[in-house]
């Protein structure tokens, strides 16, 4: 057998020996061998002989026993150079010991490989033996398949022909069916309708529709066809009396509507009539409403809080529900084409805004009725309520204009209020001049000269400040941080400007202003009663104002409204002069009221009296001590309220003094000349020397804020309207001595009163030379006579 | 352009009473009568000569009593009418006559000052007009643009009518009227109006203002109230029939359509003191002079209430010239003003009168005697005439 050698000769390439040339078996025996042992696991004699020889011995070199490279002539010699005898005895001896191992174990090795070479052999012969069996079967498998494949050509052309039939029918069973299901159709949509599966019969009928419509020319289609749209008419009008009831529910009406849609109606009137009928019901919601308004002219039922909220969770909630459902069912459809959602859109928006604009109207109709003037809270929540669910509502319909219209509501509303508002603080301030007109009316009390009127004028300021102040509190509630429209900017701006600040405050204070005004006016002209003192106690009060109140009133004005908008504002000085002015013109109109009542007694008390034939004066006439008496009350009466104010050089004596300078030599250097028949001239150049010197008196002048000039103002215009009075009369001589006590008696008792007395004094000689002038008989009363008389009293 | 300075002339006795020659149209006269108790009365006649500043005067004496009030016929210029006080056994009446001047002072005659007072003249008296029966005389009223033969005088509570006959030498009372009321009604003041054919009086007493019908006496108007104190006098608008202006103790001067009692239409409260006399000028009569207690007079140009509301109208021919330029000259409305106020006098003026020659001059009269004649500024007189 031929394999055998080849076998025998490549151990070397099993084991894995390198370099493929077989070394000289003389050579390469302890190289082999160890290699050898190597590849069985067995010990490496030579390595230990190595080891024990020399260690640190280059491997590979020509010394190496294992190496490829060994040369053993050269390990002999080195051998034989290195070692010693015992060496190279143990050497020798170790050697020959290794190669007798060496020779046993490459006897068993042989060994080994030939039984296993022999094993081998065997195999090889069994295999041969197999394979020919196979062989055999296979061509027998190869002949019975191609039986087969006979086989199965013959049946399938046998089969060809039927399997086409078979697809035909089939075909032809699926149009029967369909066509079974378009016979069946109106029966069973009939009987749809009867259970009320409407849905079931709409995609019935929706399936066959285009059939229907399709093979309409031939006449059994036809029939269906009629017959179908007779019974999906039927239906339609069911789900449409079934849409109108509209009790069913928001998914019923959506299915409803669905179905409806399904079945081509149109959408517009489908819109129409969804939104009809929540027309209905929004409505007579509303006509309830209105009911709560109550009869025209009376009071309404319910207070406003109360009706907006009914408003408000009755109306606007369903208002908000059905354009919710609206939406859901016409607008907010993926399905829809577009104009169609638009179409609906617009008409929802159209619906809203007209009942809106009807509840727009009862709310403002309601807010009208609301007139008391107290408590603002009530409103401002109401109107906060309205206001927060139209936001809602406009969340929902963006495109109507609820939410804008129903803010303009709320400013509405509120500038009514501030107009109300200023309404009552005028009303109130008249009812407080009422009261205090009263109270100055009301008849003395014993005891009691005149009411106070410092604490009239304070408890009227206090109560009117309050007023204010309360007033301002109750239009604050508008601004509150957690009202929804104080963030509009009205509310920012105008409504602090010119709302409250213009149209309250200003307004009032300036009313207050024209009120005080039309008493200068009216009075004296139209005989109107007006008591002088209130005139007194109302220039005071305005005079307070513009010192301090007014400033007060704005600042407080200006700290709770933050006053954001740049729109022009009265300024606070303006104000002030405004009050000043109105000051002035009472005060002023005080002393010519109180300056003619006192004219008034003198001008009776010279013309009607006969002057030519009076008797001799033996006393004062009571109107001078009448006058002197109201003179010193409306001292007083000013003192209540108004500083002294500042005399000219005044002394404690000063009436003696004058006393002694008006009777002797003034008097008299004055009169006498014109008591002399010669000298006529004389008396006019006198006079008129005197008056080059005097200043000019203006009667009706205006007044300073002080008592002094207001009393100076009164007495002027008396004195004045005595002299004029005077001119118009006659005098015999008693009656010239007449005037001339009654001038003294003045002048003892005025010159305390005004803040000149020579201006007193100038008037009364001009009184008492005029009267001379106007005296048939002038002859005057002894100086001394008069003091007598008058100092009896 | 300065204004000439006014021109003030003395008497020696207080005066009340002044008026212009009413009859005379060319010169500046004034004729003013005193207030005197222990003399004789005088009755000066002022002639002002414009152009030389100066003052010439004729002294006549009125020796019945002291002088009241004073008129000047407007027909006759020689004729005048004084109401006066009489005293009679301690009685005081005042009384009213007709009185003719000397021939020779009817026009005036220019002697000097000097020797003026040597040929003092008295007072041709043609007649009384008897008021035995009706109390004091308050003021004799000559009809307006009449003949000189109807007078209407006030007395106490009586309006009376008289007729002049045989040259004036005769009064017949030919109508009266009686005021009638509670308590003593006293007439104050009266004019006569010169629209309406002259029919029209107007008096005032107390505070009221009435208007009278000559022709039945009947009341035509009555003003209730129309001043808060006493009215002191009135004057009728001569160029605007319904209008007329009143004056008072309540320092108001206040303008009245008569057709529309109610209301006035303008109040001017320029005075601080009494207001006695208002006057509207005669040819502009936008021009209202008022005199008061307070010294002063007041010359206002109430332009918006006058019959020239836009200021001077232009012809017709002017305007086609110059259209444009004119229809805005006289679109402009005017503003009712305070021209100037005159403090020339220290004493009550009673008394102011236009003149009746030159609608520009004025004069006024104060208690002390003193008479200020003055002009309308001449700034003014320009922007009205032009």
């Amino acid at each position: 057998c031929s394999p055998l050698p080849s076998l025998w000769l490549s151990p070397g390439e099993d084991v894995g020996c390198p370099g493929g040339s077989p070394a000289g078996p003389g050579r390469g025996r302890l190289g082999a061998a160890g290699r050898e042992a190597a590849a069985y696991g067995l010990p490496d004699p030579a390595g230990e002989a190595r080891g024990g020889l020399a260690p640190g011995e280059d491997f590979g070199g020509p010394t190496d026993i294992n190496g490829a490279h060994f040369d053993p002539e050269v390990f002999l010699t080195k051998l034989r150079k290195e070692c010693s005898l015992a060496q190279l005895m143990d050497c020798e001896t170790d050697m020959v010991k290794q190669i007798r191992s060496l020779d046993s174990d490459m006897q068993t090795l042989v060994y080994e490989n030939y039984n296993k070479f022999i094993s081998a052999t065997d195999t090889i012969r069994k295999m041969k033996n197999d394979f020919k069996k196979m062989e055999d079967e296979m061509d027998c498998l190869a002949a019975n398949m191609a039986v087969i494949t006979e086989f199965s050509a013959r049946i399938s052309s046998t089969l060809q022909d039927q399997h086409e039939q078979i697809t035909k029918l089939s075909g032809v069973h699926t149009l029967l069916r369909k066509l079974q299901f378009l016979f069946e159709l109106p029966a069973r949509l009939t009987k749809c309708v009867e259970l009320e599966a409407y849905g079931q019969a709409v995609r019935y009928y929706s399936k066959a529709r285009s059939i229907l419509h399709q093979y309409q020319h031939m006449p059994s289609f036809q029939g269906i066809q009629d017959d179908c749209q007779k019974i999906m008419a039927n239906l339609a009008q069911k789900l449409r009396e079934k849409f109108r009831d509209g009790g069913s529910g928001a998914k019923d009406l959506a299915e409803c509507v669905e179905l409806l849609l399904q079945l081509d109606e149109p959408a517009e009137e489908l819109c129409d009539e969804f939104l009809s009928h929540a027309r209905c019901r929004l409505e007579a919601e509303l006509e309830t409403l209105e009911t709560e308004l109550g009869q025209p002219g009376g009071a309404p039922i319910t207070d406003i809080l109360e009706f907006i909220d009914r408003g408000c969770n009755i109306f606007v909630s369903n208002m908000c529900l059905v354009i919710a459902s609206y939406q859901e069912l016409f607008v907010s459809r993926e399905d829809k084409v577009q104009d169609i959602t638009r179409m609906a859109q617009d008409k929802l928006v159209a619906f809203v805004n007209c009942l809106m604009e009807t509840y727009f109207s009862l709310v403002e109709r309601r807010i009208q009725l609301e007139k008391g003037v107290g408590d603002n809270s009530l409103l401002v929540r109401a109107l906060d309520r309205f206001h927060r669910r139209l936001q809602a509502l406009a969340k929902l319909l963006p495109a109507s204009n609820v939410a804008a219209e129903g803010t303009e509501i709320v400013v509405r509303a509120t500038k009514e209020r501030i107009r109300q508002y200023l309404l009552a603080l005028q009303n109130f301030y008249q009812d407080c001049l009422t009261d205090v007109r009263q109270s100055l009316a009301a008849p003395r009390l014993a005891g009691k000269e005149s009411p106070n009127l410092a604490e009239l004028l304070g408890n009227m300021s206090a109560s009117v400040l309050n007023q204010i102040k309360s007033v301002l509190a109750y239009v604050h509630l508008f601004t509150a941080k957690d009202i929804t429209f104080s963030n509009k900017p009205y509310f920012k701006g105008e409504f602090c400007s010119q709302g409250v600040r213009e149209g309250l405050i200003v307004g009032f204070i300036k009313s207050i202003c024209q009120t005080a005004r039309q008493f200068c006016e009216t009075t004296g002209d139209k005989g109107g009663s007006t008591p002088p003192t209130l005139l007194l106690l109302l220039s005071r009060l305005c005079l307070d104002y513009e010192t301090s109140t007014i400033s007060y009133i704005l600042t407080l004005t200006d700290e709770q409204f933050l006053v954001q908008d740049h729109t022009p504002i009265t300024p606070v000085t303006s104000l002030c002069a405004e009050a000043r002015e109105t000051a002035q013109r009472l005060l002023n109109h005080y002393v010519k009221v109180q300056g003619l009542i006192i004219s008034q007694m003198l001008r009776k008390s010279v013309e009607t009296r006969d002057w030519v034939n009076t008797i001799e004066p033996r006393n004062v006439r009571a109107v001078m001590k009448r006058v002197v008496e109201d003179t010193t009350s409306i001292d007083v009466q000013v003192g209540l309220l108004y500083e002294e104010g500042i005399r000219k050089a005044q002394s404690s004596d000063s009436s003696k003094r004058t006393f002694s300078v008006y009777s002797s030599s003034r008097q008299q250097s004055r009169y006498a000349p014109s008591y002399t028949p010669s000298a006529p001239l004389d008396t006019n150049l006198l006079s008129n020397i005197q008056k080059l010197f005097s200043e000019r008196i203006d009667i009706f002048s205006p007044v300073e804020f002080n008592k002094v000039s207001v009393l100076t103002g009164i007495i002027k215009i008396s004195l004045k309207t005595f002299l004029e009075c005077v001119r118009l009369r006659t005098f015999g001589r008693y009656g010239l001595q007449q005037i001339q006590v009654d001038c003294y008696y003045l002048q003892l008792y005025l010159w305390r009163f005004v803040c000149d007395e020579n201006l007193v004094h100038f008037l009364l000689d001009e009184i008492v030379g005029s009267t001379a002038h106007r005296c048939l008989d002038p002859v005057p009363m002894e100086q001394s006579v008069i003091e007598v008389i008058c100092e009896r009293g | 352009m300065e204004d000439a300075a006014p021109v003030i002339y003395g008497l020696e006795f207080q005066a009340r009473a002044l008026t212009p020659q009413t009859a005379e149209t060319d010169a500046i006269r004034f004729l003013v009568g005193t207030q005197s108790l222990k003399y004789d009365n005088q009755i000066h006649i002022i002639d002002f000569d414009d152009e030389n500043n100066i003052i010439n005067k004729n002294v006549l004496i009125h020796q019945v009593g002291e002088i009241w009030h004073i008129s000047a016929s407007p027909a006759d210029k020689g004729v005048l009418a004084t109401c006066y006080n009489k005293t009679l056994d301690s009685k005081v009446m005042t009384c009213a006559a007709v009185w003719r001047m000397p021939k020779e002072l009817e026009s005036g005659s220019h002697e000097s000052p000097d020797d003026s007072s040597s040929n003092t003249q008295t007072l041709e008296l043609l007649c009384h007009l008897d008021n035995t029966a009706h109390g004091n005389m308050a003021c004799v009223i000559w009809e307006p643009m009449g003949d000189g033969k109807k007078l209407i005088s006030l007395a106490d509570n009586h309006l009376l009518l008289w007729d002049l006959q045989e040259s004036s030498s005769n009064a017949v009372l030919s109508n009266s009227a009686l005021l009638e009321g509670k308590g003593q009604l006293k007439f104050t003041s009266g004019r006569w109006s010169p629209h309406h054919n002259c029919t029209q009086v107007a008096t005032a007493n107390d505070t009221a203002i009435r208007g009278w019908d000559t022709r039945s006496m009947r009341q035509i108007y009555y003003i209730e109230n129309a001043h808060g104190q006493l009215v002191r006098d009135l004057d009728f608008n001569p160029n605007k029939q319904y209008y007329l202006a009143s004056c008072g103790d309540d320092c108001k001067v206040k303008f009245w359509d008569t057709r529309n009692v109610t209301e006035p239409v303008k109040t001017l409260e320029e005075h601080s003191h009494w207001v006695w006399n208002v006057r509207y000028n005669h040819s502009h009569d936008q021009l209202v002079l008022s005199g008061s207690s307070d010294s002063r007079i007041i010359l206002s140009n109430m332009v918006s209430i006058s019959s020239e509301p836009f200021g001077h109208l232009v012809d017709d021919d002017e305007l086609s010239d110059q259209e444009d330029h004119h229809q805005e000259k006289t679109k402009e409305p005017l503003q009712d003003s305070i021209i100037a106020t005159y403090e020339e006098h220290e004493d009550s003026v009673y008394a102011v009168e236009w003149s009746s020659a030159d609608p520009w001059l004025f004069a006024s009269l104060s208690y002390d005697g003193r008479l200020v004649i003055n002009r309308v500024p001449r700034a003014l007189k320009y922007h009205i005439l032009l």
